[in-house]
């Protein structure tokens, strides 16, 4: 056995379901006894994640969301966030910071952000079929 | 959406609260856009007190602020922020634009 427990969520991309899905993870992400700083990173970066397929992969409509978060040894969090949408045709340019093809209620900071507070950060995309992104982020054991 | 506001000595301060993410950065955006519109204050304060988190909307939210603040040439500060929204604010280096100040 690879891994040791995960959990799949799949919900449509209302903006409401951000929460949701933060907090889903940040239950889930429990069981690892992570710090409330460790917590606060992965809750932002699948606010992240969530937001990006709410706003850019499903621009005018509504579509799912599959969020797959497993434990695996060494006390990793493993989390990937699928969608069906519109796909990113640059990701290159999209993890650029302060690029963004939102409103002026967007930042551009989503991807940087993912990075930054997580150990690693995929991005895998085809037009019109989807993103994926996978992160991973290792948690610390406390004595 | 909790939102409390008041007006001293041309400073405006606006309490936040809660959440801010996307579903929720709007309705902050608009609101605090009419605030400043209606006092047009000399300083903006964005008290960070009652957030509980924050993520790169959030980052929008203030820029939006900013610039509405640099529209009427006055400035924008912000206070009483925990740890998880300055962890985002220092990523983006938004605490180098913006006046921080401790909180009282």
């Amino acid at each position: 056995m690879k891994f040791e427990n995960f959990m799949i969520l799949e919900f449509p991309s209302k903006s409401s379901n951000e929460a949701f899905a933060r907090s889903a993870v940040a239950c889930f992400a429990a069981q690892l006894d992570p710090t409330l700083e460790e917590m606060g990173d992965i809750r932002t970066a699948v606010s992240e994640a969530v937001t990006n397929c709410i706003v850019h992969a499903y621009p005018n409509s509504y579509g799912m969301i599959t969020l797959r978060c497993r434990i695996l040894k060494d006390n990793i969090l493993d989390i990937v966030v699928k969608d069906k949408g519109v796909g990113i045709p640059d990701i290159d340019q999209a993890r650029r910071p302060m690029f963004t093809t939102g409103g002026a209620d967007r930042s551009g900071m989503g991807f940087t952000i993912m990075e930054s507070f997580m150990t690693s950060l995929e991005i895998t995309s085809s037009p019109e079929r989807g993103t994926t992104v996978h992160m991973r982020r290792r948690i610390q054991r406390r004595a | 959406m909790n939102f409390t506001s008041f007006l001293q000595d041309g400073k405006l301060t606006i309490a936040l609260s809660g959440e801010i993410d996307h579903h929720r950065a709007r309705a902050y955006i608009d609101k605090i856009a009419a605030k400043i519109e209606a006092y047009t204050p000399e300083e903006c304060i964005l008290d960070f007190t009652d957030v509980t988190f924050v993520d790169s909307s959030g980052i929008a939210v203030v820029i939006n602020c900013m610039r509405r603040m640099a529209q009427i040439e006055g400035t924008l500060s912000m206070t009483g922020i925990g740890e998880q929204p300055m962890r985002v604010f220092r990523t983006s280096g938004i605490d180098k634009l913006v006046h921080i100040k401790e909180a009282v």
